[in-house]
């Protein structure tokens, strides 16, 4: 029986392996890539956390999980589809050079 | 309140308005200047007259009658200044002699100035001139008296310095100014001293609280001051110092003989009858305080009245000492009326007010006819004013030599039919009488010897032998005729109405009828011809008579005998032969070194201080003027540096440090979207910290 | 510790890196694949059947090929460019620092002192139940979003042919444009809508 903490640590893991990609990536796709893994370190947490929690009984810990799912493969059409709309405008999905909000 | 009492302003009032009215016409309006002039004149002589025939009247007790007019002038804190005019027996004579001697000197003036350019100008000071001693004459007030006595003495200068562009004429003007002041200034603080012991400046009051009055001088009367001196001695002192200015006596009287630089009717007018004699007027105006027992008030002191005696007496000898070496016509009568206000000044000290006074007024009258005498010959003889060079006048001018001849027997004092010798006689009287010393009697017996011996010199000068002029000959007057003329008409008359007085006025105060006396004072002298022969008159009579008859045969012996030598030679005094006698003349004829002393001494003080008030002027506060302007421009340097580098340059810093700021922080708004998520990662990793350290704490 | 958590965590971990740090992309998305495999087997592990399979089905079927279409289809010539922006290190450093908290706030907590309990059996009637029951509401609000998020991305990468030409055609005269747009790029499709 792995104990809790260690799938805890897991997710953590990859959330942050998630992010660093996210946060040094040049191409946006991959950024979008890394906010996918965190997405998914999160259900990984919500189902360790069901299954190691007060009240498995009450699937609540999936039903979350499968919303989270859905929420992001909505997210990731949507996200790829501005990605693209960004490429033909700048020509480039280089992250460093979309900077037109600079301030 | 009498009508002319009321109206007494008129008198002054009436010239001063013929001046302003002069004073805006132009120039060629000649007639019209002299119109006004003689017109108002003639006019206030009428209303003198008037006056004169008011004050005829006695009290009851048989006083003389004294009516005054007072107004208020204006209020000063709780005290008021008031203004006025009396009239009374002093006023009224003098109302009268100064308005005909006036009268007569203009109407000489428009023949005398006919041929000057600027005749009206003169007529309008002249105008001015009137109008300023009537006003001295009708003062009530010490103020008021002051204000007209400066007028008077503006005139003065004015007139003095008619001819201005001659430099000796502009130069006396100033001379006599100065000299002036200085005793007006004296005046002033003694006036200043009165008012604030008497607390008033008017001499009589309805209320009888005048400063010349019983009750003002009772008060005063008790009080003394610094070395014992009694108040009302150092006022009048303070006060005679302004008479001996106006009116010559020594130390001050060096401007009397230089304003001989003016025309002869001003000198006549001004420096001979009228304005020199304000300076005796004054005395006798403000007699009470220097003898109270006037006013009826026991144990005042007398002392000023002696210091008046005293200087009176070393004047009439000094300038007759003087009189003696001169040799222009007009400097040997302005010497002799030097003398002669030193004897009226030693007549106040020693008989009182009548005496004084008497003298001042028959003085007034010859003193103008020798004046305008000697204008007439000066105009014969083709402005020629040396005596050496005229002579032999007799012969052209006969109505002016006999004119002249008449004042000179009036002045030396040649007796019985002329005034000078009544006059005269009444001044040695009261100094033989005088308890306090005799030397100013023989002083006074001195000064009539001299004056009897300088006339006499100058009759046998100007009018005996032949004429000596023409021995220089001048380029534009060798062709014609360079003999005297007679002078016309209008010049001649007033001389002969002159003389006419100069013999007829005597005989109103003679002992034996002393009727001036009497008006002038109020009292009941004795008349009838016993009076002549009681044995101290007597005594003077005759002392009087062998003085002038030596005098006048010391003259003769010297000047009439032989004949006068010509122009260049010396007089006859003045031989070298008799070395003693020379160094006597030669020290007379420098006028006693008065005028070199003066230059050495306070003309060169006063020079100093201008010299050092003008460095201390020019280094001193020029130079704090300038460091306060210097000051006022650094501060306002230092505002300005102030402002750009400081206020500037923080405000400036200051936008900047916000510009930077903003500059600073839009540096987070890189537009890049991975910045902004590491951001939030650390925000959440902060937030996280935070809870649970928050958790674990609670 | 089991040793088939092991494995797979160790290959999530490994794949997950890897889809993270290689420099061709169509790599990246094959390992995200992979990575999401392993979580499908995660779940697997922790009895909890359906998510594990959706997670196949949608993740590795769908999220994942999408990836790599928009890869394909936002592919350059440019050449070879740094794999990592300017500034990675403050990246890295962010990812560690919130890994030290996530760390820090697991190994503090007294939640994972407890026992677990038995090991539940969610069958799939029993998630749909709950799905119509009590989770109704978030259903239909999910059918909602997938619906605009469907149309929404359809427009978003739809491109304007009209003025697609039209720019095409105009972009030899930019004056014609008067100025009023900075660059002669097509305008973003979704703003005309």
């Amino acid at each position: 029986m792995t104990p809790l903490p260690a799938y805890l640590l897991l997710s953590s893991l990859l959330f942050s392996i998630g992010l660093a990609g996210a946060l040094t990536r040049r191409n946006a796709i991959l950024v979008l890539l890394g906010i996918e893994l965190m997405l998914n370190a999160a259900n990984l947490n919500f189902i360790a956390f069901w299954r190691y929690g007060m009240e498995p009984e009450a699937i609540t810990g999936i039903m979350f999980v499968i919303f989270s799912i859905a929420v992001a493969a909505a997210e990731a059409a949507v996200g790829l589809a501005l990605i693209i709309s960004i490429y033909r405008h700048y020509k480039t999905v280089n992250l460093d050079k979309v900077d037109e909000l600079k301030g | 309140m009498p009508w002319i009492v009321q109206n007494l302003w008129l008198i002054p009032a009436l010239p001063l308005a013929a001046a302003a009215a002069i004073a805006v016409t132009k120039r060629p309006h000649r007639r019209f200047a002299a119109a006004m002039t003689i017109g108002t004149m003639a006019f206030s002589f009428l209303l003198a007259l008037c006056a004169f025939a008011h004050t005829l009247n006695r009290g009851a007790t048989g006083e003389i009658t004294r009516q005054v007019f007072n107004f208020d002038w204006f209020q000063m804190g709780g005290d008021t200044v008031q203004l006025g005019w009396v009239l009374d027996p002093l006023t009224a004579v003098m109302l009268v002699m100064v308005s005909f001697v006036s009268l007569l000197i203009f109407i000489y003036s428009t023949g005398y100035m006919a041929h000057d350019g600027n005749f009206t100008r003169f007529f309008c000071f002249l105008s001015l001139f009137a109008a300023a001693m009537l006003g001295v004459v009708i003062a009530n007030s010490l103020l008021l008296f002051f204000i007209c006595w400066e007028l008077v003495g503006l005139s003065s200068y004015l007139l003095i310095g008619f001819w201005y562009h001659k430099p000796s004429a502009a130069a006396a003007a100033k001379k006599a100014f100065i000299t002036t002041r200085i005793g007006d200034v004296v005046f002033f603080l003694g006036m200043l001293w009165l008012y604030s012991q008497a607390h008033t400046l008017l001499f009589y009051d309805n209320a009888g609280n005048g400063c010349l009055e019983n009750s003002t001088l009772s008060r005063m009367v008790g009080l003394t001051t610094t070395g014992g001196m009694m108040v009302t001695t150092g006022i009048g002192l303070l006060i005679f110092c302004g008479a001996a200015g106006k009116s010559g006596q020594v130390p001050l009287h060096v401007w009397l003989p230089d304003a001989m630089e003016g025309p002869t009717p001003v000198s006549a007018l001004i420096h001979a009858a009228t304005m020199v004699a304000a300076g005796v007027f004054l005395i006798a105006r403000v007699y009470p305080i220097l003898d109270p027992g006037v006013a009826g008030v026991t144990g005042g002191s007398t002392a000023a009245l002696t210091v008046v005696a005293w200087v009176g007496a070393v004047t009439a000898v000094f300038a007759a000492c003087i009189a003696v070496a001169q040799t222009d016509i007009k400097r040997i009568l302005a010497y002799s009326t030097v003398s002669q206000l030193g004897f009226m000044m030693l007549g106040l000290g020693v008989g009182g007010v009548a005496v004084g006074m008497f003298h001042l007024i028959t003085h007034a009258f010859f003193k103008a006819l020798l004046f305008l005498g000697a204008g007439s010959v000066i105009h014969g003889c083709h402005e020629e004013q040396d005596i050496r060079k005229m002579g032999g006048v007799r012969k052209y001018m006969p109505v002016t030599f006999a004119a002249y001849a008449v004042g000179m027997m009036a002045l030396s004092g040649v007796p019985i039919f002329f005034s000078g010798f009544w006059s005269k006689d009444e001044i040695l009287h009261a100094a033989h009488r005088w308890p306090v010393s005799s030397v100013p009697f023989y002083l006074g017996v001195f000064g009539a010897l001299l004056t009897a011996f300088y006339m006499t010199r100058q009759m046998f000068y100007v009018f005996a032998g032949t004429n000596r002029g023409g021995s220089e000959a001048h380029g534009e007057h060798a062709g014609h005729a360079h003999e005297p003329h007679e002078s016309p008409a209008v010049m001649t008359i007033p001389l002969v109405i002159l003389a006419v007085f100069a013999v007829v006025l005597g005989f109103f105060g003679t002992p034996a009828w002393p009727w001036f006396q009497n008006y002038l004072t109020g009292e009941h002298a004795a008349s009838g011809l016993g009076e002549l022969f009681r044995p101290d008159i007597l005594f003077t009579l005759s002392l009087s008579t062998a003085v002038v008859a030596a005098g006048l045969w010391l003259g003769w012996r010297l000047y009439g005998r032989d004949p006068i030598q010509p122009a260049g030679e010396p007089d006859v005094l003045e031989r070298p032969d008799h070395p003693v006698m020379h160094d006597v003349f030669t020290w007379l004829k420098h006028k006693l070194y008065v005028d070199e002393l003066y230059e050495a001494t306070i003309i060169r003080f006063n020079a100093w201080c201008a010299r050092a008030c003008s460095g201390l002027d020019q280094y001193c506060w020029n130079s704090l003027v300038m460091l306060a302007g210097y000051l006022v421009v650094g501060l306002s340097w230092v505002n300005r540096a102030f402002d750009e580098f400081v206020i500037n340059l923080g405000f400036d810093a200051g936008c900047g440090g916000v510009g930077l700021g903003g500059r600073l922080l839009s540096r987070l708004q890189t537009g890049r979207v991975q910045d902004y998520l590491r951001v939030i990662g650390v925000a959440l990793a902060a937030l996280a910290l935070f809870l649970m350290w928050g958790c674990s704490a609670s | 510790m089991n040793l088939t958590f092991a494995i797979l965590a160790a290959l999530t971990v490994v794949s997950a890196i890897a889809a993270m740090s290689l420099r061709n992309l169509v790599h990246c998305a094959l390992c995200v694949a992979v990575t999401f495999g392993g979580l499908a087997a995660l779940y697997l592990k922790l009895g909890a059947p359906f998510v594990g399979w959706a997670q196949v089905l949608i993740y590795v079927g769908a999220v994942a090929i999408l990836i790599v279409f928009a890869i394909l289809l936002t592919r350059s010539d440019a050449p070879a460019q740094p794999v990592v922006s300017k500034s990675w290190v403050a990246g890295i450093a962010v990812a560690l620092l919130v890994f030290g908290v996530l760390t820090r706030a697991v190994m503090t907590s007294e939640i994972t002192i407890q026992q677990p309990p038995a090991k539940p059996e969610p069958t799939v009637l029993k998630i749909g139940t709950e799905l119509m029951t009590r989770y109704v509401l978030p259903l239909e609000a999910t059918g909602l979003l997938l619906t605009a998020a469907t149309i929404g991305a359809v427009i978003i990468a739809l491109q304007e042919p009209v003025s697609k030409r039209k720019n095409v055609a105009g972009s030899s005269n930019t004056e014609q444009a008067g100025g009023a747009s900075p660059a002669p790029n097509p305008p973003i499709p979704g703003g005309h809508v």
